[in-house]
């Protein structure tokens, strides 16, 4: 226990009650000085650093938001559908709070990856900030599944057909799939047991999870410190620092970053308001058009689509035919055979890879091109677990590394925007192709890191921040 | 924090033993207590007794219409095909992944329908089928018109499309191969109970 602080009796009543708080309550002050007035952050922060605290703002907003939906809402699927249009037209303001909650949905993804991109580019995965990586993937699957039950909830064509397809998507594991299926739905097809557990999973159960994990990410950046652009360790051993030790290239969170994300805040509010007020179907994007029509289960709407946010993993998904399992198989072997040639290892060990890579190419061939779909699918958003372990390159950031790596960043930006075109588009021949090279250039990007990342002369890295006072 | 750590001749290994007992206990307790809790996603029983067969009167249906009725929650699709559609079901059997209904027969096709119009001898015109697609269970959409048209091939002989990854099938619910849909349209059981009254869920006559 903290020691018990006596203060003057002439002091005034406002330090009179901060002092019986500090009594009662010091680690509030505390937490207030670790994560706030004596968190120090680099100073040399650019505009891509805005995008973590507008992720906690559109949080908020989606959190505020809910509840107050949560109040006129009927989770029921013959009331559901009818209870989104009671909001919408007869609830007072009840389109703007839905609106808010619906166009939350797509800012969220528009800056959580954009979060995610900073982080990509500046090296902030690598270590010491391993965990604060892992634990933003786990936040981002999270939203995923928010995003996706929270998507049925409307009970439109949409909610309904996309829900029936994903949860479908589980049935194609071999053995267990076909009851992991009946146990997500309730029910044997998507029904009034489905939307009322995807409900109870939507406002309660994942925004719990959801929150501990912004916890552990806040925890864990504030304890090894953020990264910048520079990708110099402000705090590190040799880091310049004054007399009592603070970083000198680093500056309390409070008061500048608080000010500097307010005007940052203002601006995202800016141009949220707009597309709220102006666009809030963004043209199909953010509210499908077929989500206006109530669900029937005996009707197919003619074209379905994931929300935009989910289509690169929908291409990816649809990319994988029968055909496409051949191009797969001949991925594992020649990766199989060049590990064995080129690798220095035990003959045991080049036994094992070589071994593993028959039996795989065996289930391949065995099991259903579906199942790989989704095992594919599923492994686009796993694999960016896995990021610290992949990147070999002798500097975290971009600014560093040899000129080519800026271009293979674009291209990996231009095939992921390319496979989310595809995937809000219909089948089509030439689309199946191009989001089959998509996805091979998808995982060759994660899966060769290790390579090529080492390649190329990296630029020498400054002992301090680049920084020019303003 | 170390000197707090008892050294080793403190430890008391009765009192250890007991504690990993009581810890091992709890864990299969938590676990059990999971069970009941998990187990609430399974079908209700009220989920389970919902099956109940459905009665379908299709005198008013025409050759070469289609009448939907929902069973257990999905569609069933009834098809009076035309005798030109009938003829047409050969010409696809080079082309159909399945097309003798072989593939999982006790759960896709029953014995009374697995021929080539993959229905009942009492009126073979008549398909029976639950439109819900065997890729991701998305209903395909009716492409009845032969001959070319969007997404499908120029010497299409009328059939099915899905939607959602173009899967194709034709006038008797076989599917296309090299196409997402690995099995066939699901022939439900089904039963004549008068010549124009349908039973459909049960095959054996009450």
């Amino acid at each position: 226990m903290a020691e018990f602080k006596e203060i003057s009796p002439n002091a005034s009543t406002g330090e009179k009650l901060t002092n019986w708080f500090e009594n009662r309550l010091p680690s509030a002050f505390e937490a207030y000085r670790v994560h706030m007035s004596e968190y120090y952050a680099p100073k040399n922060f650019n505009f891509w650093y805005i995008f973590g605290s507008l992720a906690m703002l559109v949080l908020v907003i989606q959190i505020v938001t809910g509840i107050f939906l949560t109040m006129h809402y009927k989770p029921d699927a013959a009331q559901a559908f009818g209870s989104v249009e009671y909001i919408m037209r007869d609830v007072p303001w009840g389109w703007l709070v839905r609106y808010m909650h619906s166009t939350g949905a797509s800012a969220f993804f528009v800056v959580v990856y954009l979060h995610m991109f900073r982080g990509l580019i500046y090296g902030s995965y690598r270590k010491p900030r391993e965990l604060v990586w892992i634990f933003g993937c786990a936040i981002f699957l999270c939203l995923m599944a928010e995003a996706f039950m929270g998507y049925l909830l409307p009970w439109g064509q949409m909610s309904y057909w996309g829900a029936q397809v994903i949860v479908n998507l589980f049935a194609a594991i071999p053995f267990v799939g076909p009851d992991l299926a009946l146990l997500i739905r309730g029910d044997y097809v998507v029904g009034d047991a489905t939307l009322n557990r995807f409900f109870s999973f939507h406002v309660i159960a994942v925004p719990l999870v959801l929150l501990g994990l912004v916890v552990a990410h806040l925890m864990a950046l504030h304890d090894v410190g953020s990264n910048n652009p520079d990708g110099v360790e402000i705090k590190g051993p040799h880091a310049p620092k004054d007399a009592q030790g603070h970083p000198l290239d680093g500056i309390p969170f409070h008061p500048y970053y608080t000010v500097h994300d307010i005007f940052g805040v203002s601006v995202f509010l800016m141009v949220f308001s707009a597309i709220i007020f102006f666009a809030p179907e963004f043209g199909g994007y953010a509210l499908e058009y077929n989500n206006f029509i109530p669900a029937d289960p005996l009707k197919t709407p003619a074209h379905i689509a994931p929300v935009w946010y989910f289509t690169p993993y929908y291409s990816m998904l649809r990319a994988i035919t029968s055909e496409m399992m051949y191009a797969l198989i001949a991925c594992v072997l020649g990766a199989a055979v060049l590990s064995v040639v080129k690798f220095k290892m035990a003959n045991l060990f080049k036994g094992v890879i070589l071994g593993g890579a028959v039996v795989v190419v065996a289930m391949m061939l065995a099991i259903d091109a579906k199942f790989w779909g989704v095992l594919v699918m599923g492994g686009a958003v796993v694999i960016l677990f896995f990021l610290p372990w992949l990147d070999s390159s002798p500097v975290k950031s971009i600014r560093y590394r040899p000129d080519w790596h800026k271009y293979l960043y674009g291209i990996f930006v231009i095939n992921f925007v390319v496979l989310a075109y595809l995937g809000v588009q219909p089948p089509s021949p030439i689309g199946e192709r191009v989001s089959q090279v998509g996805t091979l250039f998808y995982f060759g990007f994660f899966l060769l890191m290790p390579w090529w990342s080492r390649l190329g002369q990296a630029k020498p890295v400054p002992s301090r921040v680049t920084f020019a006072a303003h | 924090m170390s000197d707090t750590l008892a050294d080793k001749s403190q430890i008391d290994p009765s009192k250890r033993t007991w504690l990993i007992a009581t810890g091992c206990a709890g864990t299969v307790g938590g676990v059990a207590a999971a069970i009941p809790f998990v187990s609430t996603f399974q079908p209700s029983e009220r989920a389970k007794a919902a099956g109940a067969a459905v009665e379908v009167d299709i005198s008013a249906l025409k050759p070469g219409e289609k009448m939907t009725v929902e069973w257990r929650g999905k569609p069933v699709w009834i098809v009076k095909r035309t005798p030109e559609q009938m003829a047409n079901l050969k010409k696809n059997d080079g082309q159909l992944a399945d097309p003798n209904s072989e593939r999982k027969p006790s759960e896709l096709t029953p014995e009374y329908a697995r021929n080539e119009a993959r229905s009942r001898s009492v009126k073979p015109e008549v398909l029976v089928v639950v439109g819900i697609c065997s890729h991701l269970g998305c209903s395909p959409s009716d492409k009845f018109q032969t001959g070319a048209q969007p997404s499908l091939p120029d010497d299409w002989q009328g059939g099915f499309l899905c939607p959602c990854h173009g899967s194709t099938f034709d006038m008797a619910g076989r599917v296309f191969k090299n196409k997402p849909a690995p099995d066939n349209l699901e022939v439900p059981p089904y039963v004549y109970l008068a010549d124009s009254k349908l039973l459909i869920g049960e095959d054996k006559k009450a």
